[in-house]
């Protein structure tokens, strides 16, 4: 079905179930209760999944894939970004022109610096994206932001004034970012018994443009191109030596996950219409390879469980203060009480890079293929398979789920 | 005139004359064999044959066209495919996908973009690869990784990934070495095979004399950067030069 085999058919499924009701899956927990704060359906939080998701799902074809690691990838999203606020600034608040117009722009950037950075490989190549990224960091921040010519509005940031002239915008439509008059902000709660769950309009038009670009990267994956890509991380001597031209192919793999970048800083923008220039920065571009390692390079869904994961985390701990330490530990002696939060106090709030640092260690260092290769264990303690009969002779060589 | 003709191809790598004067003219549809002891250019030759290395002087050409220059994958899409020293296979790959690459170098040229087409639904491909796989006895390893696989192994999913090509030439360096007896006389079979099925152009670099006797048509002699003779593998069975040369070595 879908030109999908079975096994690619499920992991789909098992996605689109995932996105599809997160505002339940994600929302365990009754409202009042102590537990609520690890909740995690709420609409900002679910938006951010989802679309760092698409961010991390074309990241990785080009890492995941090629092995060509760029560190610049944080340039796109921000021009994804900045284009679909000038959207709305000169068109209208319609989300459709501005998402459009942030996969071209970053599409067309992605030609100037992949054509430049792919003439050369490896860590020369890392840091020539590093360098695109941190000059288009500069260039936005401040050089595109002065009185006579102010494309990205500094510091402050690129939003939408009273004064601008968004020609199409009609008096009745929404006067904030809205899909053919639907705002992105509405948001629908369902009550059950302590439960709240939350429907938001933006929320799921982000989560089905993710399943349509999680669908792409399975085809991209199953493709002649994807295995010409593969072919790339594997060998490339052995590919020029057979006829190939390994250029087009990095470059069009280059491309591609440029436009995902752009495509979700497009997204970034139509939920809340504010660019920023640190949107570009470095810790930006880290931020999305380590999702794509930390959930498994080169597997299909792990990049989106990588995306999940650092953002569930980043809200949890960055939202814990001392006030909740106290909380948790008050049965706790005193002496005892304080000292387990000095302990834990670096951990948490502005800290949580600390813990992310750490997980990210402890994953690298036991589980090598990331999150999908501890679910593939974990799988396989259950299933208790007779021993690999073959000698170990017969390892998957397609690239797993 | 030969399919393939080297005119005075000089190669040095600082002081070392790798390659000296070398000229060469191999006949279309004929083994050709280079042998020469270790170290004699044997490699660098079929390195510069290949858009591997750029010979310091000299000309090379290919069915007519000139080949320095040009980029090592048009070289190959001109016809011309290698089977190297050391096994350069897909190893991250599986051994019937490291076959369906260079099967779909020969059908799509050196760039095509198809991202959508799925790998398993192209079923010409497929059924050529398997059948090449077949060929050389490596179909029920289909599935297995190629890193996995052992050096002989490897060697012949090597010469499957250049033969699928149909090359008009294909360059052989040492394509039995680290093989059983057994798979090396498969090897003789399987290249005789080819030989007699379609036009083909084997040049072979080997060490073993019972390959080299058993296939060639032609052989030169290479030593120090320099033919020494090219003859029938009769007259060079028998050449004095070659005896003190190389032969006189292995016999020793
Ligand atoms: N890229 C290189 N840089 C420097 N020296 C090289 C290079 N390639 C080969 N050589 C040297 O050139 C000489 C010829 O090497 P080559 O590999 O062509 O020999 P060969 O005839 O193939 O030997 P063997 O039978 O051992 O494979 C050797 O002395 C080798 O060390
Ligand atoms: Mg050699």
């Amino acid at each position: 079905m879908m030109g999908l085999h079975k096994k690619d058919l499920n992991l789909l499924l098992i996605v689109m179930v995932l996105a599809l009701f997160a505002p339940f899956i994600l929302n365990p927990f009754p409202t009042d209760s102590a537990l609520a704060q690890f909740n995690a359906g709420y609409p900002d939080l679910m938006q951010r999944f989802v679309i760092f998701g698409i961010f991390a799902v074309g990241f990785n074809i080009l890492f995941g894939l090629t092995g060509y690691l760029s560190f610049g990838h944080a340039a796109f999203l921000g021009i994804g970004s900045y284009s679909c606020v000038w959207m709305f600034k000169l068109l209208s608040y319609n989300v459709v022109p501005g998402i459009l117009l942030s996969v071209v722009m970053a599409g067309i950037f992605s030609v100037a610096i992949g054509f430049i950075s792919l003439r050369r490989s490896g860590i020369y190549f890392s840091i020539l994206t590093l360098a695109f990224a941190q000059m288009s960091f500069a260039i936005a921040y401040s050089v595109l932001s002065n009185p006579a010519f102010n494309l990205t509005n500094g510091e402050t940031g690129l939003q939408v004034y009273a004064s601008d002239p968004q020609w199409l915008q009609s008096a009745s439509a929404p006067n904030a970012p809205h899909l053919f008059g639907l705002p992105m902000r509405a948001t629908e709660t369902l009550t059950v018994g302590g439960w709240d769950f939350q429907f938001n309009v933006g929320y799921y038009m982000c989560a089905i443009i993710m399943i349509l670009a999680f669908y792409l990267s399975i085809r991209i994956f199953r493709s002649p191109f994807g295995l010409m890509l593969r072919a790339v991380k594997s060998n490339q001597q052995r590919m020029i030596y057979t006829g190939l031209n390994t250029k087009p192919y990095t470059l069009a793999a280059f491309i591609i996950s440029g436009m995902y970048a752009g495509l979700a800083g497009g997204l970034l923008s139509a939920m809340d219409p504010l660019a920023g220039a640190e949107r570009m920065q470095w810790t930006a571009s880290g931020e999305v390879v380590l999702m794509t390692i930390l959930g498994g390079a080169g597997t299909l869904i792990g990049p989106v469980l990588g995306a999940g994961f650092i953002k569930y985390f980043e809200n949890i701990f960055s939202k814990i203060n001392d006030n909740i330490l106290h909380q948790w530990f008050s049965a706790l002696p005193d002496g005892l009480e304080d000292f387990l939060i000095t302990i834990v106090h670096p951990f948490i709030g502005k800290g949580w890079h600390l813990t992310l640092g750490l997980m990210f260690m402890m994953v690298v260092i036991f589980l090598p293929g990331g999150l999908v290769e501890g679910g593939q264990r974990i799988g396989a303690m259950f299933k208790r398979k007779p021993k690999d009969t073959n000698g170990g002779l017969s390892a998957p060589a397609t690239p797993a789920e | 005139m030969g399919i393939l003709e080297v005119k005075n191809v000089n190669k040095r790598f600082g002081g070392l004359q790798a390659l000296g004067d070398v000229n060469l003219d191999i006949q279309e549809n004929t083994v050709h064999a280079i042998i020469g002891p270790n170290g004699a250019g044997k490699s660098t030759l079929l390195n510069c044959l290949i858009g591997k290395l750029e010979p310091d002087t000299g000309s090379v050409t290919f069915d007519g066209q000139p080949v320095l220059g040009l980029k090592p994958h048009q070289i190959n899409q001109l016809g011309i495919s290698r089977v190297f020293q050391t096994p350069e296979i897909f190893s991250d790959l599986s051994v019937l996908e490291n076959v369906l690459i260079p099967c779909f170098a020969k059908r799509d040229g050196s760039f095509r973009m198809n991202a959508i087409g799925t790998v398993g639904n192209e079923t010409d491909v497929m059924s050529t690869a398997e059948k090449m796989l077949d060929d050389v006895n490596m179909l029920d390893k289909k599935d297995v990784l190629s890193g996995a696989l052992s050096r002989g192994d490897k060697r012949r999913l090597e010469m499957a990934m250049c033969l699928v090509q149909e090359p008009k030439l294909l360059l052989l360096d040492e394509p039995t070495a680290g093989m059983a007896r057994a798979d090396t006389n498969n090897t003789i079979e399987l290249l005789k095979e080819i030989k007699a099925s379609r036009d083909i152009t084997m040049v072979i670099i080997e060490h073993d004399m019972h390959v080299v006797f058993s296939l060639a048509q032609r052989i030169t002699v290479l030593a120090q950067g320099r033919p020494l003779v090219e003859d029938t593998p009769e007259k060079i069975k028998g050449h004095p030069k070659v005896k003190e040369a190389y032969l006189g070595e292995t016999a020793a």
